[in-house]
């Protein structure tokens, strides 16, 4: 029975938070600091023929301009192999193409997209190097633009990366079951296109670098508001040819991230290249302008896709075809692509599935993971499918949820393919059918589809849509934490995961304390630097909770056994102890302890200490977890809408979920992630796009343009729980962290299309904006009445 | 580029600065003040992670330049807090409901809701989704700070 695993309890960033004493990288002032500013692409396809850079220089307070021939030395940025590599099992399986793509730090003979670093100017302060780089001309030669996916990957095409031969960076194709039978045999075929849009992730913080070379120890110092320092620091080595060990990367606090701030970027490369060659620290923070054109985005996938299923709903075969439009450069390889194949079926047995998978390289920001990483896309084009499958055979979409789901007797329920780790795709634990009641009694379903009549008869559009999704949580290769407990009896841990908002520093103190039998009180956290563990990953993918969270219980469990040893030396006894708040006994006389103070001062080297016959001094213990492979959280979402027939404005007026994520450590943390999560995912149902026009000019390039859910969007959602433990790790603990955004826009959607209905819409584009609704409801009607009439 | 004097009240203390008239408010506190609990997200006003107290109403400090609060009262996040570092019960409730994940956005809804409770004692939950309308915040989904307002204004939550 674990004390704290289990408990919400206050989180310990909050009062720095609170009281405007956090440390942000805008925060960070050094001595002699000076500050960046980047000269950056307004053309999509350009050749740079002239950068004069005279008028600029000339500026006082200006230290120096630099173009791409100034930093020769520092190797492009290329994919990132840690995560790009593939099992071979899974090579042979899925025979995939991933062509090398690469970006250079400041553009070199053209320029691929909007917002590409072209030049950057180095100055007294951020105000003199914005004079100057207005003054920095750059002559371009326009381009033909691709802009368009499907234009782009035809032969011919110009190339965005000019040493490949096409456009299609990357290629797969995963099957399982027999399609073309199941198509043969089926009683329904159905094709459907279903598009969701390209988004940003936009943290309040946008990013943001500041770099100094310490001459004393040669080391070079970087902060940057990141969700991987290891992987700036492994890039940063690789680019300017250093050992790894000789930068040091802290992520102080960071203000969110979802995804693009795990990928490195330019700016993480030539700051701290520049504050080496011009020995003074040096500050960048990118603008929100720069943000939503230069900071990677995400998404953008169209699916099409076959259906074969029966008269009585079962859905007996999917055959996907898809593109990814990465944009300018695809750095993670098949990371959402064949996140999206794997995830598809969802909670569903559906045993023939075909996908098959282009990503295409566009002149646009490059893509990179976004909160669900290919996962939204896909229960977007799952539960969709649901939806128009019912509404076919004219029966509730829940009975067809019902009809094909995976039974609770079926776990560990395998799907027929495999995970990109290599490990076959077996759900570990899970009661789906379970969630869908629970899910049902929660928003009184049958009372709601009562109300719905006589709403509907007074004019009033309501309706509800459900979506449902199994999401493999708690990515590997590993995560690794460090205990070390000091002669006070104090315990520090440090881990390699760096948090943006997840509490890292409470959650984990809660497993280590249940780990080590002391308060959270008396444990500290440290996280976001490279120094505190020599290897570590990052917070991604749903994975800290799983990764980190059983690093530092297994960690907890090594530091207890050389506790108790001490302990039973120090108290001359060799009965079974416990510990409680630090106190160590045997159960038989609680009166006689020792303390953690005791056992940390017994544990000081040679004569300081008294430790048992033979053991090392000192307490630290490390240990890497790696997981066997994924762990399996699930959720059923319900939305509940009304529509305005004659404007097409969506109020979304109820939403409720029920969630699986194993063992829960801190209620009020995983509550805040999934009502946090749906709130992203409101945004990309109904409000989210990135625009770019047919010439690669962004149209979104301020918040009066990519709309933000606010307080007046986002209801407070009901929530309910299941708690089935993983088996893949002690704690039984799945991932949390991006769940709430996963499936949002299907059952916004659904809801949509249930509250117009007998009007029969498709709502397979997102976001499903009231322009775009109040043309499909156009549309609905005339071919509505054009039936009426003949 | 010629020097501006300004002297202006800022958490109870009296400050005077020579400045460039460029220099916009956020950074005059952030930089030249280093009370950097006042946050810019967005620099066109929309996100209001910048809203501090000027003369006791919520403004952005991202829309205005230093020489405009010449002569003014400003408090920023950093006032909130009692001297003993005791936080003020807005702040405790942000806490207590969870209110914050990454913080970034914290100091301009505590702002915000600073005006809006010592005007509205006694608001309804659509009152305050509306005072918070103007502050984006991308981590919490909004509903546990509506949740710290109803806490800190004595409702049942």
């Amino acid at each position: 029975m674990h004390k704290y695993i289990g408990k919400s309890m206050h989180r310990k960033e909050d009062y720095r938070l609170l009281t405007g004493t956090g440390m942000f990288v805008g925060d960070i002032s050094l001595t002699n600091m000076a500050e960046a500013v980047f000269v950056r692409s307004p053309h999509a396809h350009a050749k740079i023929v002239d950068i004069n850079i005279e008028a600029a220089k000339a500026i006082e307070g200006v230290y120096g301009i630099f173009t791409a021939k100034d930093i020769e030395d520092i190797k492009p940025l290329t994919q990132f192999e840690s995560h790009c590599f593939l099992p071979p099992n899974l090579v042979e399986a899925i025979s995939p193409t991933i062509n090398f793509n690469y970006e250079d730090i400041l553009a070199k003979k053209k320029v691929t997209y909007v917002g590409q670093s072209v030049a950057i100017v180095v100055a007294k302060n951020r105000y003199i190097a914005e004079d100057a780089a207005d003054l920095v001309e750059v002559t371009y030669e326009p381009l033909q633009p691709l802009v368009d996916p499907y234009e782009a990957r035809k032969k011919g095409a110009p190339l965005i990366q000019e040493h490949l031969e096409n456009n299609i960076q990357s290629h797969f194709h995963v099957t399982t079951g027999n399609v073309e039978q199941a198509f043969a045999e089926a009683d329904y075929i159905m094709n459907e296109k279903i598009r969701t849009p390209r988004l940003g992730s936009n943290p309040l913080e946008t990013r943001g670098v500041v770099a100094k070379f310490d001459t004393r120890n040669q080391e070079l110092r970087v902060w940057s508001s990141s969700q991987m320092p290891y992987e700036i620091r492994s890039t940063l080595a690789h680019c300017l040819s250093l050992p790894d060990l000789s930068i040091r990367v802290t992520a102080p606090d960071v203000g969110g991230g979802f995804g693009p701030k795990g990928g490195v970027h330019p700016e993480e490369i030539v700051i701290p290249y520049l504050a080496k060659k011009l020995q003074r620290p040096i500050k960048w923070v990118e603008d929100r302008m720069e943000h939503l054109t230069s900071a990677r985005q995400s998404r953008d996938q169209i699916h099409d896709v076959k259906v074969s299923f029966k008269q009585d709903g079962t859905i007996t075969a999917i055959k996907d075809f898809f593109v990814i439009d990465s944009g300018a450069v695809n750095f993670f390889a098949l990371t959402c692509a064949y996140n999206s194949a794997y995830h598809l079926r969802g909670a569903y047995k559906i045993p023939n599935y075909d996908s098959e998978c282009e990503v295409i390289l566009t002149n646009k920001t490059p893509n990179v993971p976004f909160r669900g990483a290919g996962r939204p896309e896909v229960v977007f084009v799952m539960d969709r499918i649901i939806d128009i499958v019912a509404r076919k055979l004219k029966v509730d979409p829940i009975e067809i949820m019902k009809k094909n789901m995976i039974q609770a007797e079926d776990m560990p329920y395998d799907q027929g393919i495999l995970v990109k780790d290599g490990h076959q795709l077996i759900y570990d634990s899970g009661d789906y059918p379970d969630a869908l009641r629970k899910a049902v009694d929660l928003v009184d379903y049958d009372a709601f589809r009562k109300e719905q009549e006589e709403k509907k008869k007074e004019g009033k559009l309501v309706g509800i849509g459900i979506s449902s999704y199994v999401e493999g949580t708690g990515a590997g290769p590993y995560e690794g934490a460090h205990i070390s407990i000091d002669p006070s009896g104090h315990v520090t841990a440090y881990l390699g995961c760096t948090p943006q908002g997840q509490g890292h520093e409470t959650v984990f103190s809660q497993i280590a304390a249940d780990g080590l039998g002391v308060n959270p009180q008396n444990i500290t956290v440290r996280v976001g630097e490279t120094t505190v563990l020599p290897m570590g990953q990052g917070t991604y993918a749903s994975r800290s909770a799983v990764n980190a969270g059983s690093a530092i219980y297994e960690a907890a469990l090594k530091m207890r056994e050389k506790v108790l040893k001490i302990a039973a030396h120090l108290l001359k006894t060799d009965e079974d102890l416990v510990i409680d708040e630090g106190k160590i006994y045997a159960e038989t006389s609680p009166e006689k302890f020792v303390t953690y103070q005791d056992v940390g001062r017994a544990a000081l080297p040679a004569k300081l200490g008294n430790l048992p016959e033979g053991m090392e001094a000192s307490l630290e213990v490390t240990h890497y977890f790696a997981p066997p492979t994924v762990t399996f959280a699930a959720s059923i979402h319900m939305a509940q809408v009304e529509v305005d027939k004659e404007t097409g404005f969506v109020d979304l007026q109820k939403y409720s979920v029920v969630h699986d994520c194993g063992t829960v450590i801190n209620p009020m943390i995983v509550d805040g992630q999934v009502q946090g999560g749906i709130a992203q995912g409101i945004g990309s149902a109904l409000y989210e796009e990135i625009v770019y026009d047919q010439t690669g000019q962004l149209l979104t390039g301020t918040y009066m343009d990519y709309l933000l859910p606010t307080s007046m969007e986002v209801p407070t959602v009901a929530k309910a729980h299941q708690e089935f433990k993983s088996t893949r790790n002690r704690l039984g603990i799945k991932g949390v962290g991006e769940g709430g955004a996963i499936a949002p826009p299907a059952a916004i959607a659904n809801a949509i299309v249930d509250a117009l209905h007998p009007l029969e819409i498709k709502t397979n584009d997102l976001p499903i904006s009231p322009n775009k609704l109040r043309t499909w409801i156009k549309e609905a009607e005339a071919s509505f009445q054009a039936l009426q009439t003949n | 580029m010629d020097k501006v004097n300004i002297s202006l009240n800022v958490n109870g203390e009296k400050v005077e600065r020579d400045i460039e008239p460029r220099l916009l408010l956020t950074d005059f506190l952030r930089e030249e003040l280093f009370l950097t609990g006042t946050h810019v997200g967005c620099e066109h006003g929309v996100c209001g992670a910048c809203t501090i107290l000027l003369n006791g109403e919520a403004v952005r400090g991202c829309l205005m330049l230093a020489v405009q609060a010449d002569g003014a009262t400003i408090e920023t996040v950093e006032s909130l807090a009692g001297e003993d570092g005791q936080l003020n019960p807005l702040q405790q409730a942000f806490t207590d409901c969870h209110s914050l994940q990454c913080g970034f956005c914290t100091p301009g809804f505590l702002m915000t809701l600073t005006q809006f409770t010592k005007e509205n004692p006694n608001p309804t939950e659509e009152e305050i989704r509306e005072a918070i309308s103007g502050n984006l915040c991308r981590c919490t989904g909004y509903a546990n700070i509506v949740k710290a307002v109803k806490q800190v204004t004595h409702q049942t939550v």
